[in-house]
């Protein structure tokens, strides 16, 4: 087990310098981007100055990569162009609180539905339970998130206005957030949750809890479930991924001012340098919830090899 | 005194291409403290009438019988609940593949445990302080520090020894062993059969053992049950069934066991075919189609079993006196 | 092992009952003639053989959801190809004299902010979201095989090498790098499709490694190798399309997640670029006038689902069908 987490570790590790590395050339490539040659960019005079300083924009491209690790390592991810007095670090610390408390939510209904949709559906397989709940999982997998949301947003803003549809002031603020959010997690948990489940159901050791005389209720929950809940751990990184992708799409159309907003707005700003450091911070986030699931996994399966 | 008496047993699967019969009518009784053989090929419904008596199967089977009753109590419409309340207290299981009947993510101790728990209501110590007791007894070295360890880190062997372990933690009256050895290497097959019989002794538990291999149990049971197709072909004690079976498909069993005499091995054969599609059960016989001595009668008719001593009977048209031409032609 | 008659009468013990007895007594006498091989009823029922395929074919068309979602699919392919053709309006035809008009028989789905015919429009939108699906698969089906077919054929420390790159390329975020590569690359098809090759083969390429680590062992392999095949030809002549039903199932899969991918992209804004239009492109641009226009969202936000649902059953139909383990 500590031989997984220790390979884990360092692939880990190296996943964060290629998404950086790759990052940096990216950008630079990008014309008007923010290491492109002087002339081509449209940026603040005073902006162009902090850069500048900061990397050394006419020393060898090398240079400039080494000093963008060190701001990196240094925890400083850049500033905005548009608003020059806007350092990413800013907008990280202000976006960041406000998006990981929707996303928290939506992990925990995602997880919390997700898995008892599917639990319902293995145990009454074939029964209309099933059939509600697989049905429901295959609408959830298929309506792209910006579908749904759009569609909750023009039901509550328009036809039924009884939930709120603007920032994220109070309780209320929430719900339609946190769906827009978990409905596709939902389905795609109920569906592995469904066919983990069946699958366990069918081992040799479920007979023998059986045969010990053990409450079926205590079979599906205790010996079963924590089989069953594997690939569901294994998901908890993707999901992570899924729920930050998710709020640039939630964030926006419910104008929420989290992180994910700030980046849809880089985008149509083609404001570079915060899609820059946001990435950065983003595919980090990622990793290391990456990295967290992986020793989790590793904890509940004490099975689990190096060439896993 | 009968622990354990079946009468008419049927057990049915429901699929989609219809109704498997996968056990058709049988009926056994278990004496308390002995030990009995179930004996037939895969298929021939000996784990799955076992495992219907104990309510184990999947929703998709149903049974019936006339009379299902152990230690005295009448167990045909008992609830799956209340079922579970007899198992592991009662009866204890132990299956075929012990790299499997585990729970690959709870230490051996918890899985040991928990049957204690449950059915004794034993204190969190007071249940370790048994459980090192039982693995002691199943001759599992250094039990305290075995208990804290996960399956993966057993042998199979070993792992057999815990699942025996867990079947007899409630000191049960019945254990019903299915195929116990048959996933283990020959040496320690041997090993576990002596502990199944030393622990039958010393715990005075009557065991049901479910086998392919007639010479696992030859030492181990009084009486041996044959099956085939669903049905039982030929009972028997266990000396009754080895010097003299009535049945063609128990000579094909017995031939089929590997011996070894004097150094010499000899030709070990098998019985040719394969077992009848219960899915379609024959009107006759099952054992026809394979029978080296088939007659028109096999096929249109199920033969009636037939008592050949108090403890021997047989269901086959070859004991008819019309056959017994035939008969003399077969023992010679 | 002599006396026989006693035995059928039913000493004490036995299971025959009185009216038993009799059936059996009046048993007559040449049914205990002796049946030979010849006469012997043949136990084998037997099924016309079929092939793997063909038994994949007919498992697929009694699933009712996987034939729903291929006509589905199908008729909005014809009428993507086909539809416009026979429109009087184009994808990029302005008609200021009808802006914002709702549904009615000139414009089925009515018309937009600059009064063009959002039926036509969805319609080139279904072009290219299938394109891209169907080339976004095609593309990492291609890689993902010879990316995976080599690292498990070859093994050892190719493999090793192989496999340890997937483990670090698995670990990026995909989607936010498909942005980036995006902004770089610019609001173009092509873009899209190699935005989405980045990582979208890994899911293919683990799995057809391991189809090939299971399979390379076998005999027909060994066989291939005694009559000198070479590395190649074994690969892609034998242990290739033996795994090909599962490699299916995969790539079936990754349809739909493309087509997501671009309708995601262009909903953000940096998808296919105006006056062109993806579905995507058509529901962000509906969301100014959500509130007054609603139906301008809601043809293309259906179309859309109506598409990933097709795919989705299409996929399930093909995975219960190809998957043998399933198999009855």
């Amino acid at each position: 087990m500590a031989g997984y987490i220790v390979k884990r570790f360092f692939a880990s590790i190296l996943t964060m310098f290629v998404l950086i590395t790759i990052t940096f050339f990216l950008m630079h490539a990008v014309p008007g981007g923010p290491f492109s040659p002087a002339e081509e960019r449209k940026v603040p005079k005073s902006v162009m100055e902090k850069m500048e300083e900061k990397f050394g924009l006419n020393e060898p491209l090398s240079v400039q990569y080494v000093n963008y690790l060190k701001s990196i390592a240094q925890g400083d991810l850049g500033f905005s162009f548009k608003q020059s007095d806007v350092t990413v670090n800013e907008l990280i610390s202000r976006g960041f609180p406000v998006s990981a408390k929707v996303g928290l939510v939506a992990i925990v209904v995602a997880l919390i539905v997700g898995m008892l949709l599917g639990i319902t559906s293995a145990i009454k397989r074939g029964k209309w339970a099933d059939w509600a709940s697989m049905i429901f999982a295959t609408v959830g997998i298929s309506i792209p998130n910006f579908v749904i949301t759009v569609l909750m947003l023009f039901l509550f803003a328009v036809v039924l206005k009884l939930l709120p549809t603007y920032g994220l002031s109070s309780w209320k603020h929430y719900i339609l957030p946190v769906i827009g959010l978990a409905f596709g997690p939902i389905a795609y948990i109920a569906r592995l949750m469904r066919s983990s489940m069946l699958e366990v159901m069918r081992q040799d050791y479920i007979l023998t809890a059986r045969a010990k005389g053990v409450p079926e209720y205590r079979v599906i929950f205790k010996h079963a479930l924590k089989n069953a809940i594997i690939p569901i751990v294994t998901y908890l990184g993707p999901l992570v991924a899924a729920l930050l992708t998710g709020s640039f799409i939630v964030e926006r159309v419910f104008s929420i001012p989290g992180i994910g907003r700030d980046f849809v707005t880089g985008i149509s700003d083609r404001d570079y340098s915060v899609i820059l450091g946001l990435t950065v911070f983003l595919g980090l986030f990622i990793i290391v919830a990456n990295f967290i699931v992986d020793v989790l996994y590793a904890i509940i399966d004490r099975r689990v090899k190096i060439e896993e | 005194m009968k622990l354990l008496q079946v009468e008419n047993l049927k057990t049915t699967f429901h699929i989609d291409a219809g109704q498997v019969q996968a056990v058709r009518g049988i009926s056994f009784h278990v004496e308390k403290g002995e030990s009995i053989g179930i004996v037939g090929e895969s298929g021939s419904g000996k784990s799955v009438s076992m495992l219907s008596l104990l309510k184990l199967l999947p929703d998709n089977a149903t049974l019936t019988a006339d009379n299902i009753l152990f230690d005295g109590a009448q167990m045909v419409n008992t609830s799956q609940k209340a079922m579970r309340k007899m198992l592991g207290r009662d009866i204890g299981m132990i299956f075929q593949d012990p790299m499997t009947s585990l729970n690959p993510l709870f230490t051996v101790g918890e899985q040991i445990i928990e049957p204690l728990r449950i059915h004794q209501k034993l204190s969190k110590e007071a249940a370790r302080q048994r459980a090192i007791e039982i693995l002691r007894m199943v001759e599992i070295p250094s039990p305290e520090k075995r208990l804290k360890q996960y399956p993966h880190e057993f042998s199979g062997g070993m792992r057999q020894r815990v699942m025996i372990a867990i079947a007899l933690s409630c000191s049960p009256k019945l254990l019903i062993a299915d195929e116990p050895t048959t996933a283990l290497d020959v040496t320690i097959q041997a090993q576990i059969l002596d502990l199944m019989r030393d622990l039958k002794d010393k715990l005075n538990v009557s065991i049901v053992m479910i086998t392919h291999d007639l010479g696992v149990i030859a030492n181990m049971c009084n009486r041996i049950i044959v099956m085939y197709g669903g049905t039982i072909v030929e009972q028997g004690t266990t000396r009754e069934i080895f010097y003299k079976p009535r049945h063609p498909y128990t000579w094909g069993l017995l031939r089929s066991i590997p011996q070894f005499t004097e150094g010499e091995k000899k030709k070990l054969i098998s019985i040719p075919g394969s077992p009848p599609d219960l899915l379609r059960p024959p009107a006759g016989c099952a054992f026809t189609s394979r029978c080296p001595y088939a007659m028109k009668v096999c096929e249109k008719q199920p033969p009636q079993s037939v008592a050949l001593s108090e403890t021997h009977q047989a269901a086959c048209w070859l004991m008819h006196p019309k056959a017994a031409n035939h008969m003399r032609e077969v023992i010679g | 092992m002599t006396n026989m008659n006693y035995a059928w009468k039913g000493s004490e013990g036995a299971n025959l009952r009185g009216d038993r007895e009799q059936e059996w007594a009046d048993i007559p006498d040449e049914d205990f003639a002796r049946l030979d091989a010849g006469t012997m009823q043949s136990e084998t029922i037997s099924r016309p053989s079929k092939s793997y395929w063909q038994d994949a074919w007919s498992r697929f068309r009694k699933d009712p959801l996987a034939m729903i979602g291929l006509c589905t699919i199908v008729v909005i392919a014809v009428a993507a190809i086909v539809g416009p053709l026979f429109s009087a309006y184009t994808y990029d035809g302005q008609d200021i004299a009808n802006q914002n008009q709702g549904p009615s028989a000139e414009h089925w789905f009515g018309t937009d902010k600059f009064g063009r015919d959002i039926f036509v429009r969805a319609l080139y939108g279904a072009q290219i979201s299938l394109t891209i699906g169907v080339a976004a698969a095609a593309i990492n089906l291609v890689i993902g095989v010879i990316y995976g077919g080599i690292s498990g054929y070859l093994g050892g420390k190719v493999d090793m090498v192989m496999m340890r790159i997937v483990d670090i390329m698995i670990g990026v975020p995909e989607l936010l790098y498909i942005i980036l590569l995006m902004m770089f690359l610019g609001n173009t098809i092509e873009s899209i499709l190699i935005a989405m090759s980045l990582t979208y083969w890994i899911g293919t390429a683990r799995m057809v490694r391991s189809q090939v680590i299971t399979l390379k062992h076998q005999e027909f392999v060994l066989a291939a190798r005694a009559t000198g095949s070479s590395n190649m030809r074994i690969l892609f002549k034998h242990l290739i399309p033996n795994s090909m039903g599962p490699i299916i199932v995969t790539v079936t899969f990754l349809v739909p997640s493309a087509i997501f991918t671009e309708a995601f992209l262009s909903f953000l804004g940096i998808g296919i670029q105006v006056p062109m239009a993806s579905w995507g492109t058509l529901v962000n641009d509906a969301i100014p006038t959500l509130f007054t226009q609603p139906y301008q969202m809601l043809f293309p936000a259906l179309a859309i689902s109506i598409t990933m649902f097709a795919l989705n059953f299409i996929g399930d139909g093909l995975r219960d069908a190809l998957d043998p383990r399933l198999k009855k």
